[in-house]
């Protein structure tokens, strides 16, 4: 790598044909690091419990037949179809009123917290919220969520809105020194309210920093156990995970069920980032440099 | 429409969107937090009735091998899986941003690890480290690998540490990217020229330029590595023998099960006081030292 940098910056014509091949292989071969844990999911998912011998062969070679079987098993076990529901009711309604709310309120406190005390108070008070461990929120958040009758997923998406608050209030009050308080004078003069501006001129702007909160939110909230587990725990509902957990604990022996339903909780997710790559590296990179 | 009467308006708008948004919050993370500092003086089990009992749970927390042992594993964990994440980052980082082939592809490939949820993650590795590597490990003769190093206190916690870093590798290695990404490429052609390359020019040029992504990889990682839960609960369920119990584990087993709450609650507290403390130490102490270009 070091030889081929020299190379490279000495002879500047030929920077663009001259590829790195021993960097390239070594970070192919790498890349076993990563897909070795998903072929082995892959694997004994479709595996039966006959073929699962304690030797090498029985941990790594691909099933003798390609039976979906077990997945149908697990699906009915898990009730996958309803937890894959309240996970994505769960995540698209925390992610849609966390962009709504939270936009609103990186743009009320950002747009004064420069001259005003009690907006600088308001920014500070929620940002440093970042700080606050769930685990110390988590006994009394039973309790209140249970007195108020919102152990359940509202309940859920109601905390992830709050706890994400912080973060969302970095990254607007941060993206808002980019609009111009120009842009919002041109519409008062046409005789349109504070309101009005913002959700025609400011929200429709801050377009950029609403993909990486949504994003941010997003897998946040998917992949998210504790929340779910301690708020509805002791109910029939189920999210995605949760349902993992739930299985684990009742059927930790039937390992090709069981795997068969880790695939099933990780198929949306991969699916979701195949498709949209870019956005969710440019999101994740965003908010932890910017945040 | 006159301009002051405008600006009121607008006034009233801020804080009517301010105001409501501030007292959510308030009633779901600050009145929680304040719930939870009242508990911890009191003997409360999470049900039934209670006395309040001054600062004896304090007290007995300082007193608790539990709790300390808590302490320690958090602390070891989060140190140890801090600096390999960062190590094998970096070095990972400065590799997908070499002249390589099939650059998209291979950074799509390794960050992975970070969509996927940790809990199956967990329970994945945790097959893995049941009966895969003792089979290969067996096979192959190497001692310490015969059986599963979940199932031994000495070796349990570094296969939390393992999963830890499967997933936060994928994270760091793409803010390393895009700070690696904001280094000019003259700098490094001043840098050739002066006769700087390998290791050199990593420590005295690179390194200096990305010092604020280094900042916050070492942020991120502490932290989430202080709240340690999900590879616990899928790995180990603190075990065996509590060796793997982080304190965000404890707290949840002890404090929301085990009729512990007040308890729990003292321990929470200082929980997240050390938290506060430490994220302040960091930015005081790393924030200073960026090279500004």
């Amino acid at each position: 790598m070091e030889n081929s940098t020299k190379v490279v910056y000495s002879t500047e014509k030929v920077k663009k044909e001259r590829k790195n091949i021993p960097v390239t292989v070594l970070l192919i071969i790498g890349c076993i690091t990563v897909f070795f844990p998903l072929y082995m999911t892959v694997i004994i998912a479709f595996k039966q419990p006959s073929e699962m011998t304690n030797d090498i062969a029985g941990a790594l070679m691909p099933p003798s037949a390609w039976s979906f079987s077990n997945f149908a098993q697990a699906m009915e076990v898990t009730d996958f179809w309803n937890s894959l529901l309240n996970s994505v009711l769960i995540t698209v309604s925390t992610v849609v009123l966390s962009i709504l709310i939270h936009s609103l309120a990186g743009y009320a406190v950002g747009r004064n917290m420069d001259h005003s005390k009690f907006y600088k108070f308001a920014y500070l008070y929620m940002v440093s919220g970042m700080f606050v461990p769930f685990a110390i929120l988590m006994m009394p958040e039973v309790k209140q969520t249970a007195m108020m009758g919102i152990d359940n997923p509202v309940g859920v998406v109601i905390l992830y809105i709050v706890f994400q608050l912080p973060q969302s209030m970095l990254l607007y009050t941060g993206y808002l020194r980019n609009i111009p308080l120009e842009l919002e004078e041109a519409a008062y003069v046409d005789g349109a309210s504070t309101w009005r501006t913002y959700w025609s001129i400011i929200f429709p702007n801050m377009k950029p920093m609403h993909a990486t909160v949504a994003v941010l939110i997003a897998m946040a909230a998917w992949n998210d156990v504790m929340t779910p587990l301690v708020l509805m725990g002791g109910s029939d509902l189920n999210t995605l995970p949760l349902a993992q957990l739930n299985f684990q604990t009742a059927f930790s022996t039937n390992y090709n069920l069981a795997f068969a339903s880790y695939l099933l909780s990780m198929i949306p997710i991969l699916i979701f980032y195949l498709i949209c790559q870019k956005q969710i590296i440019g999101g994740v990179t965003n908010g932890a440099v910017k945040g | 429409m006159d301009s002051k009467k405008h600006m009121s308006a607008r006034r009233r708008t801020f804080l009517a969107i301010t105001i409501p948004i501030m007292a959510l919050f308030f009633l779901f993370n600050t009145l929680p937090l304040l719930q939870g500092f009242a508990y911890s003086f009191t003997n409360f089990r999470g049900f039934g009735s209670y006395d309040v009992i001054g600062f004896r749970n304090y007290y007995y927390l300082f007193q608790d091998s539990r709790v300390g042992h808590s302490y320690l594993f958090t602390f070891v964990y989060a140190i140890v899986s801090t600096v390999l994440t960062n190590v094998i980052s970096m070095i990972l980082a400065l590799g997908l941003t070499s002249k390589i082939v099939g650059k998209g592809a291979l950074r799509g490939i390794y960050f992975i690890p970070n969509v996927l949820g940790s809990l199956v993650i967990g329970y994945v590795f945790s097959f893995f480290f049941t009966y895969v590597l003792p089979s290969v490990g067996g096979a192959l003769g190497i001692p310490g690998l015969d059986a599963s190093i979940l199932a031994s206190t000495s070796s349990a916690w570094f296969g939390v540490v393992i999963v830890g870093c499967w997933q936060a590798i994928a994270l760091n290695t793409i803010i390393y990217i895009s700070g690696l990404e904001t280094v000019p490429k003259d700098v490094y052609e001043a840098a050739s020229i002066d006769g700087a390359t390998g290791f050199k020019k990593f420590r005295y040029i690179t390194f200096p330029l990305i010092m604020p992504f280094f900042t916050i990889n070492m942020v991120l990682c502490l932290k989430n590595g202080l709240m340690v839960f999900d590879q616990i609960m899928a790995l180990t369920k603190g075990g065996p023998s509590q060796s793997t119990e982080s304190i965000s584990y404890l707290i949840y087993q002890n404090g929301i099960s085990g009729g512990q709450f007040g308890f729990q609650s003292a321990n929470a507290v200082i929980y997240f006081i050390v938290i506060v403390a430490i994220s302040v130490f960091q930015m005081k102490f790393l924030g200073g030292k960026e090279e500004q270009l």
